[in-house]
C-alpha cells in the first residue's frame, strides 16, 4: 500500500488505506443491504435497501476515479430509477407483498441451489484468475485532462454511433412506455346522474360509509365504529389501514358494553365477544 | 487491498441479485433484483477499466446505466398494464400463455 496521494484521480494505480478503509467499510453494507432485498416482506423496503447500495456503488465509482459515473450513479439510478419504482410501487399499491405459495413446487430450493452454485462458480474463477501477476495502470494518464473530458473525448470520437442510437432508443422507450400506460376509452364517460341510479339499483348501501369509531379514549381513523350489535363495522376503516394491519382492536369497548348490560341485568345475547370480521357496514 | 476485492464484490452483488430474480414472486422486486445485477456488472466494469488504464470500461457502464434507464421506464409500464388487468402484480398470475 503506498500512502494516500492528494489528487484522488492520480491516486487510481494503488489502493491507498483510506479505500481500503472505505471498502471494508461499505461493501458490506453493500452486501447486507442486497441480501436484505431477498429477504424483507414489503416492495417498499426492497426498494430503499437497493437505493442503499446503489449509493455505496456510487462511493466505489468516485473512489475509483470515476467521479463522472459516481454522480450519474446518484443521479439517474438513486434519483430517477428509484424513485420510478416508488411511484410505481404507489400505483401498484403499498400492500403488494409476496405470496407464500410456490406455484412449481420446490422452485424456491432449487433457485437457492442454482443461484449458490453460480456465485460459487463466478467466485472461483475470480480466485482462480492471477491477480497477482497484472499490474494495476490506473486511471492517472487517461484522467489527465479530467474525468469528464476523458469520457467526452471517447464518447464523441469512438462511441459516436452508440451514442446516437442510445437516443434512438431512449425516444422509443418514451415511446413505448406512452402507449403502454395509455388507457384508450371505449364507453362514454357516465354522467353523475347515470352514477347515482347504477348505485342505487345494485344491492349496495347507497349512502356514504360510515365514520371511523369515535369513543372516549380514542377517535383516531383506525379504530373501526362499534354496530348497535357490539361488532365492528369493517367498512368504516381505510382498506389501506386494513391491508397495512394497523387496524387497532376495539375490544375493550365491547367488554365495557358487555359489562354494562350485564350489570343492568340484561342476558348479553347480542353482544358478540370480539371484533367480528365481515359485516357489511 | 488488491483490486481485486471489488471485483469479487461485484460477483456476489450478481449472485444475490440472480438468487433475487429466481426466489422473489413480486414482479417490482425481480426488477429490481434485474437493477441489482446491471449495478454489479457496472461495477466490474469500473474496476476493470482502472486495471487496463483506459476509460473504455467507463464508457460501457455509462451506456448500460443509459439502457438499464430506458428499461425501467418499459419494464415498469408494463408491470402496470399487467396490474391494471389481473389485479395483481406477481409473476405467478400472469400465466395466460401456459396453455
Amino acid at each position: 500500500m503506498t500512502p494516500a496521494v492528494s489528487d484522488p484521480l492520480l491516486a487510481a494505480a494503488h489502493t491507498s488505506t483510506t479505500e481500503a478503509f472505505g471498502f471494508w467499510v461499505l461493501a458490506p453494507i453493500a452486501v447486507l443491504a442486497a441480501l436484505g432485498m431477498l429477504f424483507v416482506r414489503k416492495a417498499v423496503h426492497s426498494a430503499l435497501l437497493l437505493a442503499t447500495t446503489m449509493i455505496v456503488l456510487a462511493v466505489f465509482y468516485l473512489a475509483q476515479s470515476g467521479p463522472f459515473l459516481g454522480i450519474v450513479q446518484i443521479v439517474v439510478y438513486t434519483g430517477a430509477v428509484m424513485m420510478l419504482f416508488l411511484f410505481v410501487l404507489m400505483l401498484v399499491g403499498v400492500d403488494s407483498s409476496d405470496s407464500l405459495v410456490e406455484t412449481l413446487r420446490g422452485q424456491r430450493l432449487t433457485g437457492l441451489l442454482l443461484a449458490l452454485g453460480f456465485g460459487v462458480l463466478v467466485v472461483g474463477a475470480l480466485g482462480r484468475s492471477a491477480f497477482d501477476d497484472v499490474t494495476v495502470v490506473g486511471l492517472g494518464t487517461a484522467n489527465a485532462d479530467g474525468n469528464v473530458e476523458g469520457i467526452a473525448r471517447l464518447l464523441f470520437t469512438d462511441y459516436v454511433l452508440a451514442f446516437e442510437v442510445t437516443s434512438a432508443l431512449l425516444i422509443t422507450a418514451a415511446l413505448g412506455a406512452m402507449v403502454l400506460a395509455h388507457r384508450e376509452r371505449h364507453t362514454p364517460r357516465k354522467s353523475q346522474r347515470e352514477l347515482s341510479e347504477e348505485r342505487f339499483r345494485s344491492d349496495e348501501h347507497p349512502g356514504p360509509l360510515p365514520p371511523p369509531g369515535v369513543y372516549a379514549r380514542h377517535n383516531a381513523v383506525d379504530f373501526p365504529a362499534l354496530l348497535p350489535d357490539g361488532s365492528t363495522s369493517d367498512l368504516s376503516v381505510s382498506r389501506v389501514l386494513v391491508a397495512r394491519g394497523d387496524v387497532q382492536d376495539v375490544q375493550p369497548a365491547v367488554e365495557t358494553t358487555e359489562q354494562r348490560s350485564i350489570e343492568a341485568g340484561e342476558a348479553p345475547e347480542d353482544v358478540r365477544p370480539g371484533p367480528t370480521q365481515g359485516g357489511r357496514y | 487491498m488488491g483490486v481485486q476485492n471489488y471485483l469479487y464484490l461485484s460477483a456476489i452483488l450478481f449472485t444475490i441479485g440472480a438468487a433475487g430474480v429466481l426466489l422473489r414472486r413480486n414482479a417490482i422486486v425481480v426488477f429490481m433484483c434485474v437493477e441489482l445485477m446491471l449495478n454489479a456488472t457496472n461495477l466490474a466494469f469500473v474496476t476493470f477499466a482502472r486495471i487496463h488504464g483506459n476509460l473504455d470500461g467507463q464508457i460501457i457502464a455509462f451506456f448500460v446505466m443509459v439502457v438499464a434507464a430506458a428499461e425501467v421506464v418499459v419494464g415498469l409500464a408494463i408491470i402496470v398494464t399487467i396490474f391494471r388487468t389481473r389485479r395483481s402484480t406477481s409473476v405467478d398470475d400472469a400465466n395466460l400463455l401456459k396453455y
